[in-house]
This record gives C-alpha cells, structure tokens and sequence, in this order.
C-alpha cells in the first residue's frame, strides 16, 4: 500500500504482546546499506528516552499505527548517526535537485511503499512529493480525517519525483561520504542546465556541489554560471583544485574568469597551473577584454594551405583534437601568415584530394588584436560569419573567435 | 629660514601629498566595493516610508511640532538592529527568511506566516493605491483615472525588467524623495529649535502624545520589509565577505530613512503646527493646506513625495509577497518565469494589484479604515516575523560564526520587546481609540 511520511509520523507504535511503546518521531535511511530502505523508526516515549525500532522488528504499519514483531525490552536507545538520512530533518522542507526534470524544488511530502517479507514489513521510499498534494496533507494532517484528505488530495494535480532521480543537496563534505552523496547524476546534466540549478542553492550548497563534481565538469560549470557567483566560488575552492579546474576549461573561459578575480588570486592560481596551459591563458589576459583579442580562443587548427582534404583529414584524425573547436581550419601560407580558412562542412563534400586553398571563404576576412569588439560584431553580422580568425601585427593568426562567444557577449550587455 | 628648512617643508609636504593620494585611493577602493553591494538597504528603508508612513508624520508635525523629533535617533537604532540581522541572513546563508521559516520549522509555520502575510500586504497595497488617488487629487486628476494607470504601470514595469533594471529605478525613486527636504527648506522652519528637539527628548505623558509615538514607530517598521530586504540581498548575490558593505547599505538606509522622516515632520510643523492647523488626518489635506502657508511649490513637492512613496512601494510590495510566498511553499517564483511555469506566482502578483487598487476604485471605499486597517495588521504582524528573525539568527548551525553576539542579542530583543509592547499599544488604540482619548 502507498503511504506517506506525513501520515506515519506520530503512529502509535505497538509491541508483540499489545504494549503501547511510543510514536513514531523520525525515519532513518541507511544509505550505506539500501538506498530506499527505511532502516531504523524513532520512537518517542514522553520523558523517557527515545526508543529506535530495526526494519525487522516491524510487523505490520499503517497510517497512525505501527506494530513490532518482538517485545520493547529488545529495541535499543536511540543515539544519533552521522550516516543515517533523517527523512523528517533532512528531507522534508529541504530543497533537492530534481535530476530529471532539471531543476531544483522543495520536498512536502515522502511517498512510502511497503514490502512484505516472511516475517516482518520493510518500508521502501519510492517518490517525494513537491506538489500540491503534499502540501494539503501537511497542512491538514491531524485536523481533518486522513479519509477526506486522501479524497481532497486525488483531485489535485500530481508533481512527484521518483527516488532515482532525487539528488540531495548536502553542504557538508564528510556527511555526504556517510551519506553516499554522489554527483554522478548531476555530471550528466548539461553544464547549462547545472549552472542553473546551482544558482538557485544556497552559498554553502553551491560551494558543496562545485567541489565535488570532477574538474572537467566544474570548469564547464563555472563558465555559464553567473560571474558575481563564479568569482565567489573560485575564491573559496582550495587554489590546487581551483587550478585544476582551470586547467579544464578553454583557455578563454579560464581567461575570463580569471579577469575577475583580485590580482593575487590570479596570480596565486595560475602558479598553480601547468606551464604550457597558464601560459596560454597569461597571454589572453594581456588583451583588453573589450578587444578581438579579449574574445578570442587561442585554440584553433591550422595547416598550409597547400595541402589536400585527404591530408588534412588524415592529420586531424590523428590528433586529439577538441570536438567544439572543430568549426573552422585556418589555413598558412609559406611564410606562416594567415592565407585564409576554410569551414569544416566544406571539407565535407570536397573530393579526397582536392586541394585546401580551393575551398577557402571569400571574401578573406580577419581582425588585429586589438580590434574594438563592436567591430568584431559587425564583421560578424555582415558577413554571417561562424568563425573569425584573429592576426597579430605581422598577420599571423593566433586565435578564433566563435560565434557562440560573440553571442554571450551580446547577451551580456 | 634657510635652505634646509625650507626643503624638509618641502618634503613633509610631498610626504603628506601621497599620504593623502594613498588614503585617496584606498577611499576609492572602498566606495567601489560598496557601491558593488548598496541598494537592498537603501531602497528596503525608503519603501518603508510609504503613504501610510508619511500620513502618521505629517501628523506628528502638525499636532506637535518639533515635539516627537526626538524619537527618530532610537527609532534609527531600531531599524537597522532588525534590518542589520536579516540582512546578515540572506548574506549567510544565501536563502530568503520564507526558505529559512520553511527548513528550520516546517510547513505548518510556514504556511501560518505566508496566508497572514498576504492579508497584511493587501490591506498595505490597498493603503499604496489610496495614497496614488490622495495625491494625484492635489494635482487635480481624478482617481478613477489615476489609480488605473498606476495599477497598469506598475503591473507591466515590474514584469518586463530584470533584478538590476528594476533596482535602478527604484534607486532613482530614492532620490525623489528629496521632494520633501525642499518642501521643508520652503517652510522656513527653525532649524536650530528642531535640531534641539531631535538630541533633547520632550516627554509629554498625556495619551494621545504617547499614541502619536507609538504610532510613528508602528509604521516606520514595517514587517513586509524584512522579507523584502533579505530576498534583495540573495538576488544581488552579495557574498559573506562583502558583508561589511551589506552592513553599510542597512546602516546608510536607516539614516537616510530617517532623514526623511526628519523633514516631513520639520516640514509641517513650521507651517501647520506653527499656523495651528493641528487636525490635519492624512498627507494630501497637508499638502493642500500648506499651499496658502509655504507657497506652492511646498505643497507641490510634498504631494509629489508622496505620489512617489505610494508608487514605489505599491511597485514593491505586491511583487515581493508574491515571492515570498511561493518560495516558502515551494512553488515556482520569479519573474525569469514564464507564466505557465509559474502560475501561482502570477496569479498572487496580479491579483495583489488587481484588488488593491480596485478596492481604492469603489465608489465610497472607506480608504481611512483601510489605512488603519494595514497599520494594526503591521503592527500584530511585526513581533511574529522579529521572533522567528531571531531565532533564526541565533541558531548556530545556520549562521555558524555570524550568529548574534550577546550583545547584539540585548539590544535586540530589547529593541523587538519595545517594538511589540508598542505595537500592541498602538494596535489596541487604534481598534478602541475611545478608552485612551478621555484624559
């Protein structure tokens, strides 16, 4: 039967041979053990002591009434576990991420089943309610008869979130090891759609989940969350994991987070990093950050411009090359300045050996360094450009600047 | 003098020119991170002083001059003690007091603050669109035609702007209140013999004196505002360390709140109290009178303050309920939502607005016991939010190292005792105003 924490909070508990015990003041999961079974029921006794019942002690439940198989002398005292998931404490009224649905709500109420086995029943959570149901339930548990509140509650619409797909939100590291927290399920989330989600959570929650999550992802995080909240983040992240984040991310997000910290942060962190990368991003900083140079990602592929489609393919199998920067090939002449570049799509279609140089776009576009980022808009605009290669003083590419940049650039503003 | 002299002059003086250029700079460092931060405070003060606030002052000035002036410097600690910890909450913690009511006591609490907190801000809209009708009077503009527009402003200004565009307006509407140091320098007060009151406390025991006081502090602290302010610093996402600014923003509110309150009460006491006018019931009638006594522009600039007050806070207040009550009872909030994805934020919000002003609308709306309506709300409503603040506060797995020091809680609780004592005072005398008036 469906039962709801709500409803079995305050059950009068029974022994085996019909002694009142207690009532029922929390649930325990066990995370360690069973991630749904509810292991351990609190059981209050006035001014005595409180009691805690094993999942096997119980022989049957139900709404206001709960019965053991064994006698009261047999339960032990109650002592609070760090390990233990207090549905009542740590669920009810707290916010969870929803990772299904992508967002983050609040629990009203908690959704029960029961099991039985040979000789007792187990309790198994099966969903939390964040709807309207929930909610008259708590507001009216105990004022009206649990019979028109079932009838009231089957007329609203439902909102419920299996257990699966319940992240719990817990700001302190070591409870979240006793509690089997993983970010697994939020790894898999759009880095987008996390940002989002960690917006909405607390300050100490987001510093929880950012630290936890691994590097790859905590940097693809950082770059679409909020700047106000990504400085406070990074300045409280241990420097060491902070590199190693920024080690993650594109070196012209890196840049721009960078940007906003004090300068002896900045520094701090990029005497972290790893010489060849904290290079890269130095020189970015150097740029004005309202500049093409500000904009642009110095990753970027490029080849001579006499080579053929099949070569150029060829080499870039060969590589391990970051699948978002594959948009354009920049392509060099002899003296490596900047001869053109060519869409990958057209590579595409061409024949395997047709040359590169024959593939380029026309007209042949690109911006110094130092280039007002309005003029990069333009450019952008008028040509309906994807990609714009950015040059130095001797026309030497040395960076790309993507479409999706000067969109949330744009956005920005 | 000789060379020498003359050159370690010199040098003291280049030595003085960069200490100064240092402390220059590091000001200028300072006032950019508090300008990073200011605003909740500012604007959750000024809104305070609303259209049923500057009825209360006008009132105080009219009937007792200078005579009350005093109170402002406690009623200044008052605020911004209560104002300071809810601003140290949303900084903490990063969650709004609903979230915070809602995880630490659970639904039924909640649920209790929200469905009260409703009734208490409804009555308040209504008394914002009532004050939108007083003062669009002065100028001649019927309210029929008034208060609609203001309705559609508000409802259309608030959905379409985002946090930042809205703050700036509001900052703006800050500013207008300036109306009324104008409208004061007008009435050529004696400034000397106000500034004496303000420091020197004149203590008059008849009764209708002491309702006057408990009066003006019942409607300088408004319980909604807490909520507001607390929202306003986790939106701005203001973190623990810039708390030191937050804290600043809180303390300059208070004080330019009470500025204000300073000159609308020096405004009408050299000119009705001095004229003898001293049964002025609300600001328009204040406004119109002190036309033919501080020439028109006074009155002018005093009913456009208070056009601005009502509109400010009637742009406030019912979009600040909306979301607090959402958030408390976990549905979605927010104007980044989309209508249907957060139905009962907007249907609360247009509804607040639509009833407020609506009510102001009817034919012969008793506007005068809605006014005091929303005041006897606010005042049972202030002492249920300022405990629930402080237990908030104080409760150390929440805030950690910024719960309240001891003495912080002294002044506290004090000033929440005071403040309810007061409050019930004032509420009782509003409801049987006939057992206190006979002396």
């Amino acid at each position: 039967m469906q039962m709801y924490a709500t409803e079995l909070m305050g059950a009068e508990t029974y022994d085996d041979s019909g002694n009142f015990v207690g009532r029922i003041r929390e649930f325990f999961i066990e995370p360690a053990e069973q991630a749904s079974r509810v292991s351990h029921f609190l059981l209050s006794r006035g001014r005595f002591p409180p009691l805690l019942a094993r999942h096997d002690q119980v022989a049957a439940i139900a709404p206001g009434t709960m019965r053991l198989n064994c006698s009261e002398r047999l339960l032990e005292l109650y002592s609070p576990n760090e390990a233990w998931l207090a549905v009542r404490k740590d669920l009810l009224d707290q916010q969870i991420i929803d990772t299904k649905g992508r967002k983050v709500v609040r629990v009203n109420d908690v959704d029960l089943t029961e099991q039985q086995n040979e000789k007792n029943v187990e309790l198994r959570l099966t969903q939390v309610d964040v709807g309207l149901p929930g909610a008259v339930r708590r507001l009216l548990q105990g004022v009206v008869s649990p019979a028109l509140i079932r009838k009231l509650q089957s007329k609203l619409p439902q909102r419920t979130i299996r257990w699966e797909f319940v992240n719990l939100v817990e700001p302190d590291p070591l409870r979240r090891v006793k509690l089997r927290i993983s970010h697994e399920k939020l790894e898999d989330l759009h880095p987008a759609d996390l940002a989002e989600i960690i917006e909405e959570l607390s300050t100490a929650e987001r510093h929880g989940i950012i630290a936890s999550l691994d590097e790859e992802t905590a940097g693809a995080v950082l770059a679409e969350l909020d700047k106000r909240l990504t400085t406070q983040i990074v300045e409280k992240l241990d420097p060491e994991k902070a590199a190693e984040i920024l080690e993650e991310m594109s070196p012209d997000d890196a840049a721009h987070l960078l940007a906003q910290l004090s300068k002896e942060t900045s520094e701090e962190l990029l005497d972290e990093m790893p010489g060849m990368e904290a290079e890269e991003v130095r020189e970015l900083l150097a740029f004005d950050p309202s500049s093409a140079g500000g904009l642009m990602n110095p990753d970027f592929i490029f080849v001579g411009e006499q080579s053929t489609r099949d070569e150029v393919l060829q080499w870039m199998r060969s590589q391990d090359l970051n699948l978002d920067r594959l948009d354009t090939v920049v392509l060099l002449d002899n003296a490596a300045h900047y001869s053109g570049s060519v869409p990958t799509s057209r590579l595409l279609l061409a024949s395997p050996d047709q040359p590169v140089a024959e593939m380029r776009t026309e007209p042949l576009l690109s911006v110094p360094s130092d280039a007002d980022e309005s003029d990069v808009f333009e450019l952008f605009d008028k040509y309906n450009l994807r990609t714009l290669t950015v040059v130095d003083a001797e026309n030497r590419p040395i960076g790309i600047i993507a479409v999706d940049d000067v969109v949330s650039r744009l956005v920005q503003k | 003098m000789n060379w020498a002299q003359i050159s370690e002059r010199v040098e003291g003086l280049k030595a003085r020119g960069s200490d100064l250029q240092s402390r220059l700079r590091s000001l200028r460092r300072r006032l950019t991170l508090l300008l990073a931060v200011v605003g909740p405070g500012l604007i959750t003060s000024n809104v305070d002083n609303d259209a049923g606030g500057i009825s209360v002052y006008t009132q105080a000035g009219a009937q007792y001059g200078y005579a009350l002036l005093w109170s402002l410097i406690p009623m200044t600690i008052a605020l911004y003690v209560t104002e300071e910890m809810c601003a140290r909450m949303g900084v903490v913690t990063g969650k709004g007091l609903s979230d915070l009511i809602r995880e630490e006591f659970g639904f039924r609490p909640t649920f209790f603050v929200m469905v009260c907190g409703f009734f208490v801000d409804l009555a308040n809209v209504v008394a914002e669109f009532a004050g939108v009708a007083a003062s669009m009077q002065i100028f001649g503009v019927s309210k029929y035609i008034a208060v609609p527009i203001a309705a559609v402003v508000v409802w259309v200004l608030v959905l379409r702007g985002n946090y930042r565009q809205v703050e700036i307006v509001f900052l703006a509407a800050c500013l207008l209140y300036l109306s009324y140091v104008f409208s004061a320098i007008f009435a050529k007060p004696d400034w000397l013999e106000a500034a004496r009151h303000t420091v020197i406390p004149t203590l008059h025991f008849d009764s209708s004196y002491l309702v006057m006081l408990t009066g003006l502090i019942g409607t300088t602290i408004a319980p909604w505002q807490f909520f507001y302010l607390q929202a306003s610093f986790v939106e701005k996402k203001v973190s623990p360390r810039q708390y030191p600014q937050a804290r600043a923003d809180v303390l300059l509110g208070s004080i330019s709140c009470m500025a204000i309150v300073f000159f609308i009460i020096v405004c009408t006491a050299a000119t009705l109290y001095a004229s003898g006018q001293r049964n002025i019931t609300d600001a328009a009638e204040a406004a119109k009178a002190l036309i033919p006594l501080a020439g028109r522009w006074a009155g002018v600039l005093f009913g456009f303050g208070l056009l601005n007050a009502s509109l400010f806070a009637a742009s406030i207040l019912p979009l600040s309920t909306a979301h607090v009550i959402c958030e408390g009872l976990g549905f979605e909030a927010g104007i980044d939502h989309k209508f249907k994805e957060a139905p009962i934020f907007y249907w609360l919000y247009t509804i607040l607005i639509a009833v407020g002003a609506g009510i102001v609308l009817l034919p012969h709306a008793p506007l005068w016991k809605i006014l005091i309506f929303s005041q006897v709300g606010n005042g049972i409503w202030l002492p249920v939010v300022v405990i629930f603040i402080l237990l908030l506060v104080n409760r150390r797995a929440l805030m950690g190292e910024y719960v309240n020091t001891l003495t912080f809680n002294i002044i506290a609780w004090v000033t929440a005792i005071a403040m309810i004592v007061l409050t019930l005072v004032l509420t009782y005398t509003t409801i049987f105003p006939r057992t206190i008036s006979t002396p």
